[in-house]
């Protein structure tokens, strides 16, 4: 090895502690990276090899019952490559030895075998017969979630009739890769599952006989989807259509888009602040290097290594930095991405997975790392360059300390010389206090923002799904049923309280605008699920007009008072002009609500009811399952308490994961700087604090110097952090905000104090680490060392 | 007519510390003959070492010419001077320079490595007599070892100059004498060109030639007919 190569290595070994603390900060920045790229392609190609091969449809529609013949209309639309019709249906379930109702959603399958789009991909058994009246495919997660086999029986009760069933073959299907039931809002297989029964079956079971309610449509590569879906809403407008639409509408498909668009942002966000920090830190430290081997650098020079070499050998120490960082983040990367891969199989059902090694990632986040190390070494390795020999063999110019009118203050105040020192110190390297406090203020605003996002996060459910929604359970009707059935309902055993709620599928429009929505119609008064705003104030639907949430009434430019049109969808198609009576701010939803009788009004029917919101007694639960496994025309039941437990369960879950994450970021960042800072404050000031000790100050009174001035950063950081983690709340919040909810700017003084703390914390015992290294300065040594 | 090495023509320094304009060196016209030691004496300031460091091409002239032999080191941009100090030249200096972080023998092949035809690092190391310190880091040696690790170094590559600025300046007599000494029989064994830039007159006597600078100017070029060895200079 070659003497340069051996005293690089030295270096590097003697700054070990120092090359850590970089390197770990500069190792978030990889480890992000590469798991949010490394995931983000393995969904990716995960989710389009899945659609490619099992030919998931382009667009989707549903109706409420449309004559076979019409196919024939659709297919000759214009860009339609391929399209199939079915029938689908909410059922209860009886599953055996399970008290509780199971919901399931029933598809039809062609009579000639699978079917040609969204194909199911079987993964045990076989298909039904197309005459057999008793077998039924199942997906997979619902069976294993349930513990049924093949050739294991349930039943079932469609539309009011019951039937036994027999499990022939589980699948997996592109349609349900996430699976969320009616009313819940989270994946649950073992309370929801996805049944498919040969046409006949269903047909006659729904009595859709020569008839469709549900349709997809691949497209040809040049076809206009807008286009199409207009066309199809065209044809089915008649057969109670309720709009057609694309990929993005469809539940399961929005949830892995959303997904993927969230790791694409981290992946953009997150590694630039850290390799931001890494380059300021490996500035300060060659910096620092460079100028303690001055002489040294001069010497290499008068042997004849040319500026090239010199100055290649301190980009090559930073380089050892940087392949540190590389290699502490690659395998936290990859222990990242599995981690989060399991997480995705917890509510993600894909057959397999396509992971390939993501080795443009690894070597992207690598050449990224050592670009960052020698970016920050650049200038200090320029210098190198560009010193000449004789000069660099010459002592520098002590650092000129001027009087400016900052230090003039300081002098007024008369503070004692080991504040001046401290002060003038901040002062004298303004650009290297200001990031050394820039740097600090990022960790503080790390957790400023990931504790925002908590708090929001707990307000938002606090709000939406336990003040709004009081009720413990909710039955779905499919059909609705008349308001006056309610009181069967009410009768049902162990029901304290049952109140209606219809929803009717619309179009609004305003000028120009137009919006798909579904509007909630309830009776004054309602108790059990109530329209809060967003400072959690009761509001009711006045007669006679349509109250409107906030994000809806800005999609559609409607103020209150204006009258907008509503166009219902899925029966009557008749347009009605509405008042705007009011706006609500609400964190979830495009909601449009009425109240019952104005709407029941407007569609000139009596009143009806789709969901029933129910108050329980949970001790004849077992007897109200029993009865409602019979129930005709009941859709789906949610156990809305017990949903919203497991909901608030897993984001508690996360919460934890979260907060660990990003502690130990912020705790990374603030050693990375105030280890670092310490380390070549101490190495500056070596002579000066040993003088100080001669001349009789005690330990503390030196160490008070050293200590001072990174706390004194520190401190200075914390309303800068503050301010930062603020700001990136309100960034968060508002990108994060979407068609479907809107997370609140709540910020706490506790998130504050806990960020402050947490830092404050880190610096302190970083700079103490440091601050041993006084007890063991030899003083008659550091002042024989010629600086 | 013995062989030039050096030879400068006019040759000015001029340091602009922005305030005002120092002349380190005022015209210097000199010749240095191959094979001979030469000792630069003067007060500090006189322009001794800047006039070292520009024959061994760490600075430029600000004005006039310097040879090295054939080549005219004044107009070589910092390229060629890097090559002519990595083939030609050996340094010496007051603080050794030493890199704390390499032992001897490492010290002497930072210059093999790079060096034409070197000597292996541990003939140059015996040669110095420190054939039994080579694995020792500088900061276990003494101030006259380190300085003879120092010359080494210098000789590892087998130069033809050896340029020596006050090379005894931070040592105790005895162990300058030590270094002196190893400095002369290097000159004397191999016919390597030797400057030493001191302050301590008497060190003269070991010189072939000995040049008296003041204010930036040679004042007085003295030849010695016989030369002393350094355990019989008077200190």
């Amino acid at each position: 090895m070659e003497a340069l190569d051996l005293k690089l290595l030295r270096s590097f070994r003697r700054l070990w502690a120092q090359a850590l603390a970089i390197a770990l900060v500069l190792a978030c920045g990889v480890a992000i990276l590469l798991m949010a790229f490394g995931m983000e392609r393995a969904l990716g190609d995960t989710r389009d090899a899945y659609y490619e091969r099992n030919r998931f449809a382009d667009v989707f529609a549903r109706a409420t019952r449309v004559p076979d013949h019409e196919m024939g209309r659709i297919l000759a639309i214009d860009g339609v490559r391929a399209g199939e019709a079915r029938v689908e249906h909410y059922a209860i379930l009886d599953l055996p030895g399970k008290v509780e109702t199971v919901t399931g959603l029933v598809l039809s399958l062609p009579v000639n075998g699978g079917p040609f789009l969204n194909v199911p991909l079987l993964r045990s058994g076989r298909l039904p017969e197309a005459d057999a009246s008793d077998e039924v495919l199942v997906n997979e997660p619902f069976a294993e979630a349930n513990g049924l086999a093949l050739g294991d029986r349930f039943s079932a009760n469609l539309d009011g009739n019951r039937r036994e069933f027999r499990i022939t073959g589980t699948v997996l299907s592109p349609e349900f890769i996430y699976t969320l039931g009616p009313g819940a809002l989270m994946p649950d297989n073992e309370t929801f599952g996805i049944l498919w029964l040969p046409e006949r079956v269903a047909e006659a079971a729904f009595d859709m006989q020569g008839a469709f309610n549900s349709l997809s449509v691949k497209l040809d590569p040049t076809a206009r989807a807008e286009e199409v879906i207009d066309r199809i809403d065209d044809i089915l407008a008649p057969y109670g259509g309720l709009g057609a639409h694309g990929r993005d509408l469809q539940l399961s498909d929005s949830f892995i888009d959303a997904e993927l668009k969230q790791l694409h942002n981290t992946a953009l966000i997150l590694p630039p602040i850290f390799f931001g920090i890494s380059a300021f830190l490996v500035n300060m430290v060659i910096g620092r290097i460079v100028l303690l081997e001055r002489s040294e650098i001069g010497l290499l020079k008068a042997l004849g290594y040319s500026n090239a070499e010199v100055c290649l050998h301190y980009l090559m120490l930073a380089g050892l930095i940087a392949c540190l960082g590389v290699l502490i983040g690659w395998a936290a990367g990859s222990w990242l991405a599995r981690g989060l891969a399991q997480l995705y199989a917890q509510f993600y059902e894909f057959p397999y997975l396509i992971f390939r090694t993501p080795i443009d990632a690894y070597g992207l986040s690598g050449v990224l790392a050592l670009l960052t190390a020698g970016l920050g070494a650049a200038q200090s390795a320029l210098a190198v360059a560009r010193l000449a020999p004789a000069v660099a063999m010459s002592p520098p110019a002590p650092p000129r300390f001027k009087r400016n009118i900052i230090d003039r203050m300081l002098t007024r105040l008369r503070p004692s010389q080991a504040v001046m020192m401290v002060l003038r110190s901040l002062v004298r390297w303004p650009i290297r206090s200001g990031l050394s406090i820039l740097g600090l203020s990022l960790a503080v605003s790390v957790l400023v923002a990931s504790g925002f996002f908590q708090d929001a996060l707990d307000e938002m459910v606090e709000t939406s799904f336990y003040q709004a929604n009081r009720q413990d359970a909710a039955l779905i009707f499919s059909p609705e049923i008349p308001e006056t059935a309610l009181a069967d309902v009410a009768n049902l055993p162990g029901v304290i309280k049952a109140e209606g709620q219809f929803y009717q599928a619309a179009v609004l429009r305003n000028g120009n605008l137009s919006k798909d929505v579904s509007i909630e119609a309830r009776r004054p008064g309602a108790d059990l699920a109530r329209i809060l705003d967003a400072d959690a104030r009761v509001v009711e639907p006045p007669a006679g007009g349509i109250l409107l949430s906030e994000r809806l009434a800005d999609q559609l430019a409607a103020q209150p008072g204006d009258t907008i049109e509503v166009e219902f969808k899925g029966g009557r198609n008749e347009t009605h002009q509405v008042r705007v009576s009011g706006i609500v701010r609400q964190y979830f939803g495009l909601g449009a609500y009425m109240e019952l009788d104005t709407l029941s009004a407007l569609l000139r029917q009596a009143p009806r009811v789709t969901t029933a919101h129910l108050r329980l007694d949970h001790n004849a639960l077992p007897e109200l399952h029993t009865l409602l496994k019979e129930t005709p025309s009941l859709s789906g039941l949610s156990m809305m308490t017990e949903i919203r437990q497991s909901f608030r369960d897993t984001i508690r879950q996360n919460v934890i994961i979260m907060t660990t994450v990003y502690s130990v970021i912020a705790v990374l960042i603030t050693v990375g700087v105030a280890y670092n800072g310490a380390r070549i404050q101490m190495s500056e000031r070596a002579r000066e604090l040993a003088s100080l000790r001669i001349l009789g100050f005690t330990r503390a009174e030196v160490s008070f110097i050293l200590v001072g001035e990174t706390m004194l950063l520190a401190l200075l950081a914390q309303p800068v952090g503050w301010l930062l983690g603020a700001g990136i709340a309100k960034l968060l919040a508002e990108t994060s905000s979407n068609d479907i909810y809107a997370i609140p700017l709540i910020l706490k003084p506790a998130g504050f104090a806990t960020a402050s703390l947490v830092v404050l914390g880190a610096a302190l015992i970083s700079v103490l680490v440091v601050r041993r290294r006084l007890d063991s300065l030899d003083l008659v040594q550091v002042m024989k060392t010629r600086e | 007519m013995r062989d030039v090495v050096f030879k400068t023509e006019g040759v000015t320094k001029v340091y602009d510390t922005g305030t005002q304009k120092v002349h380190a060196l005022a015209g210097v016209d000199l010749e240095l003959f191959t094979g001979e030691l030469v000792v630069l004496l003067g007060p500090s300031g006189s322009g001794k070492s800047t006039l070292l460091n520009i024959l061994g091409g760490l600075d430029h002239a600000t004005d006039g010419r310097v040879w090295f032999r054939d080549q005219e080191l004044t107009t070589m941009n910092d390229r060629g001077l890097t090559r002519y100090r990595r083939d030609h030249v050996g340094f010496v200096f007051q603080f050794y320079n030493l890199v704390p972080s390499l032992t001897a023998w490492e010290n002497v092949q930072l210059v093999t490595d790079v060096a034409r035809n070197p000597m292996p690092p541990e003939e140059a190391l015996k040669e110095v007599g420190l054939g039994a310190r080579m694995d020792h880091f500088p900061a276990e040696m003494s101030g006259g070892e380190q300085q003879r690790v120092a010359i080494a170094r210098a000789i590892a590559k087998r130069p033809e100059i050896l340029l020596c600025d006050e090379p005894t300046g931070a040592l105790d007599s005895k162990t300058g004498v030590q270094v002196l000494e190893a400095l002369q029989r290097i000159n004397e064994t191999t016919g390597t060109t030797t400057v030493v830039i001191t302050h301590n007159a008497a060190i003269r006597q070991m010189a072939h030639r000995v040049i008296w600078f003041q204010d930036g100017k040679i004042r007085l070029v003295e030849e010695n007919d016989t030369q002393l060895a350094p355990s019989e200079i008077e200190w």
